[in-house]
């Protein structure tokens, strides 16, 4: 007998018995709706806080002039003046193997005028390297270039906050000039926006130049010192060992002896990601304990229903062997039914726990993101509980004795 | 010419309780084919035990049964299931017709398992034999829509499906009305004259009248294995007679 005519009798039987059916896919629906559920608010949660971390850049690595006390007057962070743009190249050049991009960082807030409007806010001088490094777009207008930064022309690009207090809502900023501290600079592009980080600042109030522009007539420095650096590693795995470049080649442009302290520090995001990660860790045990309790529950069910069947039909059973079903033709029957049973009842619960997942995150406020794997996951995983819970009932039929099964009164 | 059915010095033990229960105490049979066969006997006397180790539904404890040429004991669970498909069929006392299924359905049931005939073929060679019980244009018809006379005649048809050399009826009119017994027991007759072979166990004398040879059983042996001469047909009286004579 073909697989397919056995498919067919059991869907058949069990369309015979809607009700029953359905309360036997019911508990594996429920068991997938949770696991489900689990998964989208796990998941959704995961991803919003890797999102905000990966805002700040890309494998990010922040350095920093260390702070210096200048007699009784301590100097913030990055307000050492032992860095410079040269540093930053020297890292990008020695260590290119372990970097994607670094960018010095000079910073200064000025007051912007555009017309008629103004607006006080921070320009942050940087390389090209930053767009990679940072994950800023560019959608309108274009980025300053490599050649802009070396002869430090006069060119921005503007956040979207900056934008919404300096223009007009209709009118393009790309090409107009603006005015900081008194010095014309062309705007040439506009940045996407990021909305604000993990500290609710706003990282969209701000415009980027090259930091040889900033440095030259923004800031007018005799210095050519730069606040910090922003390193994007190839990867965090490389971590460890890019630190230990790092020191070794700043100590040695720095010219300190082996008696003396490093000048500067670093920072990266690697303990966020570790707490995330312990999060998410912590977050898919609890899923897979909840997923193999419901779904036990859930094929018990079915197993119970199954045995009953079994004994309910087996003048059937007796009759299908007496006209020639073989032993292995039964069992694939009941094995068949019990699939059935457990994979409706699972793309029931798939559906059912999507728009569930998408009901709680609209009441709670909270992201949801299924993805399509975790989704024929639970799906898989209702057939093979059917599998695994139909078989024993299955193999009991099929070890039934035509005759006794003939003769159950 | 070798025998369609040939069993030979066949017992069928049961062990229950201390005291060992010989349903069949060596017995030997032997039907060619065309043959319309009664097995007779009060209950208890091995008749269905008899009928249920010749359809291949039980195993005998001792003896050799040839069916059709091939040697029936000994088999696996496998290939029992498949000689029962292939080489005989089955009509019981109480239908045993599936349940909220069509007689349409039914029917077709052993090449399901056969799987010989392809969907269409299938479906025509059911409604043909449906057509032949005398039930044409009932095939979308449930049991419970049907009458048990009815029944038994799908029942039937769904025996003849794969075209097996040998039928086999237990009790067929058991659960009949006398109307509905006397089209069944017509049908099988026509079936007898077709050529197709039938071994019947019953107890009542005149269905067993309409077989033309009666085989009384009792304890386990065959009392009186008689034939009808000449293809003349016992009455129910004299039916009667020949059980009452092998008991005596």
């Amino acid at each position: 007998m073909n697989p397919l005519a056995i498919f067919r009798v059991s869907l058949k039987t069990l369309g015979r018995n809607p009700v029953r059916s359905f309360l036997s896919c019911l508990g594996i629906g429920i068991g997938i709706v949770a696991v489900i559920l689990a998964m989208a608010i796990g998941q959704g949660a995961k991803t919003m806080m890797v999102k905000e971390i990966s805002s700040l850049g890309d494998n990010l690595m922040m350095v920093f002039p260390e702070r210096r006390n200048h007699g009784p007057v301590s100097g913030g962070m990055g307000q050492g003046q032992t860095m410079t743009a040269g540093d930053a190249e020297a890292v990008k050049r020695e260590l290119a193997g372990l970097v994607k991009g670094v960018s010095p960082q000079v910073r200064t807030t000025v007051q912007m005028m555009y017309g008629a409007k103004n607006w006080a806010g921070n320009v942050q001088g940087v390389s090209t390297d930053i767009l990679q490094i940072s994950n800023w777009d560019v959608p309108v207008g274009r980025f300053f270039t490599d050649e802009e930064t070396r002869r430090a022309a006069r060119v921005c690009a503007i956040g979207t906050t900056v934008r919404a207090n300096l223009f007009a809502d209709e009118e393009d900023p790309v090409g107009k000039t603006i005015r900081l501290k008194n010095i014309t600079f062309k705007v040439v592009g506009v940045l996407g926006s990021k909305g604000a980080n993990n500290w609710g600042q706003d990282q969209d109030d701000v415009i980027l130049a090259p930091y040889t522009s900033v440095q030259r007539y923004l800031q007018r420095s005799k210095f050519n010192n730069i606040n910090m650096m922003n390193i994007s590693l190839v990867s965090m795995a490389d971590l460890d060992e890019a630190k230990r470049e790092l020191g070794a080649l700043l100590r040695q442009r720095h010219h300190l002896a082996d008696y003396q302290d490093n000048d500067f520090e670093t920072r990266d995001t690697t303990e966020l990601m570790n707490t995330i990660g312990s999060v998410t860790g912590i977050v898919g045990v609890l899923l897979l304990v909840f997923s193999v309790i419901t779904l036990v529950v859930g094929g018990i069910g079915i197993m119970n229903i199954m045995l009953v069947s079994v004994t309910e039909r087996i003048r059937e059973i007796g009759l299908r062997m007496a006209i020639g079903a073989t032993p292995a033709n039964i069992l694939v029957q009941f094995v068949f039914e019990a699939i059935v049973l457990a994979t409706v009842g699972g793309a029931a619960g798939v559906l059912a726990g999507i728009g569930a997942s998408h009901l709680v995150g609209g009441l709670a406020g909270w992201p949801v993101l299924i993805e399509p794997a975790s989704a024929a996951y639970a799906f898989l995983i209702s057939t093979v509980v059917g599998l695994f819970f139909g078989f024993y009932p299955a193999w009991r039929a099929s070890r039934l004795n035509p005759i006794d099964c003939l003769r159950y009164e | 010419m070798s025998h369609l059915i040939d069993i030979r010095d066949m017992y069928k033990v049961y062990e229950i309780g201390a005291e060992p229960v010989h349903a069949l105490d060596g017995v030997s049979l032997a039907v060619d084919e065309g043959e319309f066969v009664a097995i007779m006997g009060s209950s208890g006397s091995g008749k269905s035990t008899m009928l249920n180790i010749l359809g291949c539904l039980d195993v005998p404890t001792r003896g050799s049964y040839l069916l059709d040429g091939i040697e029936v004991a000994a088999r696996t669970r496998k290939e029992l299931a498949h000689i029962r498909n292939r080489k005989l069929g089955f009509v019981f006392q109480n239908f045993n017709l599936l349940p909220r299924t069509s007689a349409l359905e039914n029917v077709e049931l052993p090449d399901l398992y056969m799987g010989r005939l392809g969907h269409r073929a299938r479906r025509e060679r059911a409604l043909s034999l449906l057509a032949r019980v005398g039930l044409a244009g009932r095939e979308d018809h449930t049991p419970a829509q049907l009458s048990g006379g009815q029944q038994q005649r799908v029942a039937i048809a769904r025996a003849l499906m794969n075209n097996p050399p040998v039928v086999f009826a237990d009790e067929p009119t058991g659960n009949l009305d006398t109307k509905s017994s006397i089209e069944v027991m017509k049908l099988f007759s026509e079936l007898s004259h077709e050529g197709i072979t039938i071994v019947m166990v019953t107890h009542e004398d005149d269905i067993a009248a309409y077989a033309r040879r009666h085989v009384v059983m009792r304890d386990g042996r065959i009392m009186r294995d008689d034939r009808d001469d000449g293809g003349v047909l016992k009455t129910q009286d004299e039916v009667a007679r020949l059980v009452k004579e092998a008991l005596a």
